[in-house]
């Protein structure tokens, strides 16, 4: 049997000339789509109903769940205090991410995007620790935050400080956690921003400046209006991102001391996951869906309107 | 067509000897750290393999938190582990109810069973069915370095009741020494404080009336007393400076290293500070020491009353008849003694202790022996759903996050919410 794709070639062949070739194209979608359809249903679709339909019963994970206890689960997890902290705790996370994290990332871009000696260099540089494993990069900054024998019990005692142990810390923990996620996803953000600013026409730079335009007027009046997409999308990324940061806090905190940095998704493993409460962590799971497909939907629906 | 015929031929081959060589592999789930134990294992897999030609025995590893995250999921998929590791418990309960377990009760003869304790023999026992098979046995207190209490003037075997401890801990922190380690972290660690004060308080009684849920459960009395004792010994801040964020295995190092004169801990401690030790080393037999916690005045628990586990093997569904053999031969007297001689843990076979060297060891044996209520630890006894609940409050306890009233209440609550 032979299959009759058409070559990227001949597609683009076909689109210059604008001739549509029905019969082909079904073929694409026939062949295309039942792969992603299939693995959407199963491994996003189907998992989904399941955790809705869990989060009703009190189930331990083994068997089929049949004890049901209607939203005694949704109950539980409105009144825990832990619950509130994880919920806090992504807020805080999605605060800094667009405050500091954001606009940091902007300026490094609008520093780099320029061809000026060294940028590459510095781009991968920047760019290094979102290309670490999430796990690495925690495990990392724990012994960065060692109080003991950590690069931060080096610092402390170098300026004569008593030893910081900021992990240890319940109040002090978030902060620590802030700060390496504003280290790991910059660089992300950045090379996002660097792809948008290289987007732009290089006339409407020199039209600004034929009219005399300053660096600060240029910036505010081409670069920023003509980067405003980029930056939508890279406000949309932040903030799911956040939402579900958890790979790194795990081997950093694991949510502790005492709750203080967990995240919804942390809170879920440790409450739904770890403790057999199957049903519970589904409901934690609904409740983080229901948050995350509100905010994009809002988002797409206003802010990113016409991009 | 010659290139055909020698491509058959060696494929056949190659099945052929897969076929010979290993029709059953009973894969084998650990959670052991020490070297030494992985090693004598092996030997003796190894030796079950040439006894039994057809058996591959396939080991493989999982740290203790990621095991535990992962077994549940793991126990019901086609690629279970055969035999892994247990501390008996709730979780073991629910495994069995869950029907993931094989039940040995037919394979565990009297003869074999004889050769058990029989304490230990009902740890892995869950409505008269045996599911699994005992290897060893524990008991929490408080190790000590020598010398750091030398250097405090602590005579250790004076300490009696909760107050001279108390005492002897500021003693140890005024002469600019640091009390305690704990991993915690872990929380599991800082668990035993507040289950052992609620043994020494309540004895048996206080805790079987809060799992049948008589008067206020673990929101009684109790429960709130151990938490106000706990705290008494924590606002001391008895611990290493940022205790909250070491792991267990962290502090055992930090033990081994001599940074501290005491950790609360089983006794596993003895073979795991040597690993975590910085110089791999830690400390030698007469460099350290151990008491057992001290009682409580007014207490109703016996002083004889012990906290440790019960850990074992057992065997999931399908698994072959290969994998109990290989428990029977691993957990035979004969080994059960040599790995108790070695030092490794204290057994649970009959008389397997008579040659153990260890003074530690062996005097923990005979604490066990002498218990007449030997408490499970409660995060395995009580389930995950619960247990853990012990480890937070226990931890908030530590940190002063929470009062003794909240903490008893938060247990008691999902206590109530599970069962």
């Amino acid at each position: 049997m032979q299959l009759s794709l058409p070559t990227p070639a001949a597609l683009r062949r076909t689109a210059g000339q604008g001739i549509r070739f029905a019969p082909d194209k079904l073929k694409v979608v026939l062949l295309f789509l039942p792969p992603a359809l299939l693995m959407f249903t199963l491994f996003v679709i189907l998992p989904m109903g399941e955790a809705i339909y869990y989060s009703f019963f009190r189930w331990n994970g083994f068997g089929r769940p049949e004890d049901f206890v209607g939203l005694k689960n949704y109950a539980y997890l409105i009144q825990h205090r832990a619950f509130g902290i994880a919920l806090g705790n992504n807020l805080l996370i999605i605060l800094i991410s667009l405050a500091v994290q954001l606009p940091l990332a902007l300026a490094l871009a609008i520093l780099l995007a320029e061809r000026i000696r060294g940028a590459y260099t510095f781009r991968m540089i920047f760019f290094l620790p979102y290309v670490l494993a999430e796990v690495a990069a925690g495990l990392i900054w724990r012994f960065v935050y060692d109080g003991d024998y950590g690069l931060l019990a080096t610092l402390t005692n170098w300026l004569g400080y008593p030893p910081v142990h900021l992990l240890a810390d319940r109040e002090l923990a978030i902060y620590g956690v802030l700060a390496v996620v504003v280290w790991k996803y910059f660089g992300f953000h950045m090379m996002i921003f660097i792809a948008g600013l290289q987007s732009i026409d290089a006339d409407y730079y020199e039209a600004a400046r034929i009219d005399g335009a300053s660096r600060t007027q240029i910036l505010r009046h081409v670069t920023l209006p003509m980067l405003a997409p980029t930056i939508r999308l890279s406000i949309f990324f932040a903030v799911l991102g956040s939402l579900q940061l958890f790979d790194m806090i795990v081997p950093l905190t694991n949510g502790g001391p005492s709750d203080s940095t967990q995240t919804l998704v942390t809170y879920l493993y440790n409450f739904g996951v770890v403790r057999m409460r199957i049903g519970f962590g589904g409901a934690i799971g609904v409740v983080l869906f229901v948050i995350c497909v509100v905010f994009a939907f809002t988002y797409k629906r206003t802010a990113m309107r016409h991009d | 067509m010659r290139y055909l015929i020698s491509g058959t031929a060696a494929l056949a081959l190659i099945l052929g000897v897969q076929g010979a060589l290993a029709e059953t592999t009973v894969k084998w789930l650990h959670i052991e750290q020490n070297p030494e134990v992985v090693a004598y294992w092996e030997e003796v897999a190894r030796d079950f393999e040439a006894k039994n030609p057809d058996v591959k025995i396939e080991m493989s590893y999982l740290e203790n938190q990621a095991f535990k995250a992962k077994l549940t999921t793991m126990l019901q998929s086609e690629d279970r582990p055969h035999l892994f590791y247990s501390w008996g418990g709730g979780v073991f309960h629910a495994q069995a109810e869950a029907g993931v377990l094989l039940d040995i009760t037919d394979s565990m003869d009297d003869e074999w069973a004889a050769t058990f304790n029989p304490t230990s023999l009902e740890a892995f026992t869950y409505d008269d069915a045996v599911y699994g098979v005992p290897m060893l046995t524990s008991q929490v207190t408080f190790w000590y370095n020598k010398e750091l209490m030398d250097q405090a003037g602590i005579d250790p075997d004076a300490i009696e009741t909760w107050d001279d401890f108390l005492a002897a801990v500021q003693k140890i922190k005024d002469a600019g020494i640091v009390p305690l380690v704990a991993g915690g972290a872990d929380k599991w660690p800082l668990h035993f404080y507040w289950t052992h004060l609620a043994i020494r308080l309540g004895g048996k009684e206080a805790f079987e009336k809060a799992i049948s849920g008589e008067g206020d459960g673990f929101a009684s009395e109790t429960f709130i007393k151990a938490g106000e004792l706990m705290q008494q010994l924590t606002a001391m801040e008895p611990f290493q400076e940022g205790y909250l964020a070491h792991t267990n295995e962290q502090a055992s190092g930090m033990f081994g290293d001599g940074k501290a004169a005491m950790y609360f801990n089983g006794n596993w401690l003895y073979n795991i500070q040597r690993v975590w030790a910085s110089d791999g080393k830690g400390l030698a037999d007469d460099e350290m020491g151990f008491f057992t916690f001290p009682i409580v005045e007014g207490g109703k628990g016996e002083p004889s009353d012990t906290l440790g586990g019960i850990n074992g093997w057992l065997v999931s569904k399908d698994a072959p008849d290969e994998a109990v053999e290989f428990l029977r031969l691993l957990l035979s007297p004969e080994h059960e003694t040599e790995m108790a001689k070695r030092g490794f843990f204290i057994p649970v076979a009959n008389g397997a202790d008579a040659e153990m060297t260890n003074p530690f060891y062996k005097q923990i044996a005979s604490n066990i022996a002498n218990s007449s209520y030997h408490q499970l630890f409660y995060d395995q006894m009580l389930g995950p759903a619960v247990g853990l609940v012990v480890n937070d409050v226990s931890a908030d306890l530590a940190a002063g996050n929470t009062t003794p009233e909240e903490a008893a209440q938060t247990v008691q609550e999902a206590w109530e919410f599970e069962n």
